[in-house]
């Protein structure tokens, strides 16, 4: 195989035990190049245990592990130069300024001085530090401190970008600039981030592993995925009727499988409707509505959404039912 | 190289960016200060022929100094880079285990020259005001240095090991006083045993850092001592890189 053809990572019948407890059990996938990959799952499903192997922090108890064709343990050296790693807590020098650590940063990654202040000067601008280069670091905002992490595990162009939950801690404004951020580098790497914040997930990554109790219950991409889990789009419609009237309605018709009725406020009613085939109730519903002159003040189908499949997941996998 | 390089800088920018370099320096400032004016005092009340460096190392100054700075200055090493988190991205760095011992050990080994630099100071005031040209000459000074920065080494490196050891600066200071105060109280020891008394004596006498360094201080450099103080600061170094390389295998 060609060196861009080739997975960036393979990870088979990876296990990693603590003392007591199971961290990662049996975990198997591989990473395409390109792209952003999102590791989804709640805390505690292994995410930064995963992370921080594939980043030759920590050995994994079995299992091989391979990052751009080279194994993490008996060639650390090697995947270390390749891959660009942002901790979970993303330690930072905080009595240095923010042009000191980069420059210290890129410097120890072997770069030498000209190629040094050239990446330097890009990424700082391209994470937008350049207002703050002369900072020191431990004066800056979280937002900016997170900027400066992922501009160090950046700034030696590497293959592989890991990045444990880079926006834990961020407010919305600076959530949604470092997602600007990650899905600029998505063009020239691959970029690897675990989170639990599925809308994140659903907004970043083109790919998605799902982790659970330390193993992967599903590994695909995201349009797959949604694709994947089973369940008939529901509409859900709010109408001005009374609900014995509503209920004679809807036991009538046979597209109408099962429903379910909540009055609400101002004699409006909001009913759930599931179809009995995958067709679309919604025009169904209009004509009815109108047939009778109910007025309609809200016609809706369910999506499939990420937190959907990510929780019938879970579930499956807790307790063996859907 | 280049990473060992950056990382000696990242070293002693460290210490003068925390207080941990002026703290240092001041200490070994101060001690120096109290025991060049005994000296003076001294000189002042009988003359002597013995050189002043000789004179300046019986003194308790030199053992405090070297007891109370070697652990204040390793400390922060490993540990404080383990308690704030930035072992992590130290150790992802495509850097060897090796290179990041050596650079905090060179690091700590230049701030602690650096701290003696102000020592060739009081050394020439005292040569410039004496008539006897014995009592200072470039032999000794030479030997005098080369004696401190030996056991400085040995020190520095045992305090490296033991901020490998702990999670924090506090317990590795601890642990590297007790190491370092343990040593010097085995060579205290030997002060008090007459050297033909069997061989217990004659093995601490071998570590006997204070009589070792008399010696350097007189103009002598006994290969044994090199030998000695290189061999120990190797062994600890060797020993601080397996317990950082341990971390790999867990």
């Amino acid at each position: 195989m060609s060196e861009g053809t080739k997975p960036i990572v393979e990870v088979v019948e990876l296990r990693k035990e603590y003392p007591g407890h199971t961290a990662v059990n049996g975990v198997s996938f591989t990473i395409p190049r390109g792209g952003i990959v999102g590791l989804l799952g709640p805390n505690g499903a292994g995410k930064s245990t995963i992370l921080k192997i594939l980043s030759c922090y920590m050995p994994a108890t079995s299992g091989s592990v391979r990052v751009g064709g080279f194994d993490v343990f008996r060639e650390a050296h090697q995947v270390r130069k390749r891959i660009g790693y942002m901790p979970e807590t993303n330690p930072l020098h905080l009595d240095m300024r923010v042009r000191d650590y980069l420059k210290f940063r890129a410097r120890l990654k072997g770069l030498d001085s000209a190629r040094a202040r050239d990446r330097i000067a890009t990424v700082m601008d391209g994470c937008g530090l350049i207002d703050v280069s002369r900072r020191i670091i431990g004066q800056l905002s979280k937002g900016y401190r997170q900027r400066v992490g992922l501009a160090d595990a950046i700034v030696c162009e590497p293959d592989l970008i890991i990045l444990d939950e880079p926006t834990v801690g961020l407010d919305p404004n600076q959530i949604r600039s470092v997602r600007e951020l990650i899905l600029s580098l998505a063009g020239n790497h691959t970029v690897l981030l675990s989170t639990h914040i599925l809308s994140e997930v659903e907004l970043v990554c083109g790919h998605i592993i799902i982790l659970h109790e330390g193993k992967v219950l599903a590994a695909d991409t995201k349009d797959n995925l949604l694709a994947s889990a089973a369940s008939d789009p529901r509409v859900c419609a709010e109408i001005q009727a009374r609900p014995d009237a509503l209920h004679d309605c809807w036991t009538e018709m046979d597209s109408i499988d099962d429903f379910d009725l909540s009055p609400i406020d101002n004699g409006f009613v909001r009913c759930t409707l599931a179809p009995s085939s995958g067709a679309d109730l919604r025009p169904l519903v209009f004509e009815t509505a109108r047939g009778k002159g109910w007025p309609v003040r809200e016609l809706t189908r369910s999506r499939n959404t990420l937190e959907e499949v990510f929780i019938q997941m879970i579930r499956k996998d807790l307790g063996g039912q859907p | 190289m280049r990473a060992y390089f950056t990382l000696v800088a990242r070293e002693l920018s460290a210490y003068f960016a925390s207080m941990t370099g002026y703290l240092v320096i001041s200490m070994v400032l101060f001690l120096l200060g109290l025991s060049f004016s005994e000296i003076l005092h001294k000189l002042n009340v009988e003359p002597t022929d013995a050189p002043i460096t000789e004179q300046f190392f019986v003194t308790v100054y030199f053992w405090l100094i070297l007891v109370l700075t070697t652990p204040v200055m390793t400390m922060r090493s490993f540990a404080f880079e383990k308690s704030s988190g930035t072992y992590e991205s130290l150790m992802t760095a495509p850097v060897k285990d090796w290179q990041v011992v050596m650079a905090k050990f060179t690091g700590s080994q230049i701030l602690y020259l650096i701290a003696w630099v102000p020592f060739a100071g009081y050394l020439a005031v005292v040569g410039q005001y004496s008539n006897d040209m014995t009592i200072l000459t470039w032999r000794t000074m030479a030997t005098t240095f080369l004696g401190l920065s030996l056991i400085g080494s040995l020190f520095i490196s045992i305090g490296c090991f033991a901020s490998s050891l702990a999670r924090s600066p506090m317990v590795a200071a601890i642990v590297s006083y007790g190491l370092v105060m343990g040593l010097l109280l085995l060579s205290l020891r030997s002060l008090g045993e007459t050297p033909s008394k069997g061989w217990t004596a004659r093995v601490l006498q071998y570590f006997s850092m204070t009589e070792h360094m008399e010696d350097f201080a007189r103009g002598i450099v006994d290969t044994r001592y090199l030998v000695l103080y290189s061999s120990l600061t190797v062994f600890f170094l060797f020993l601080t890189t397996k317990i950082v390389e341990i971390r790999r295998w867990r």
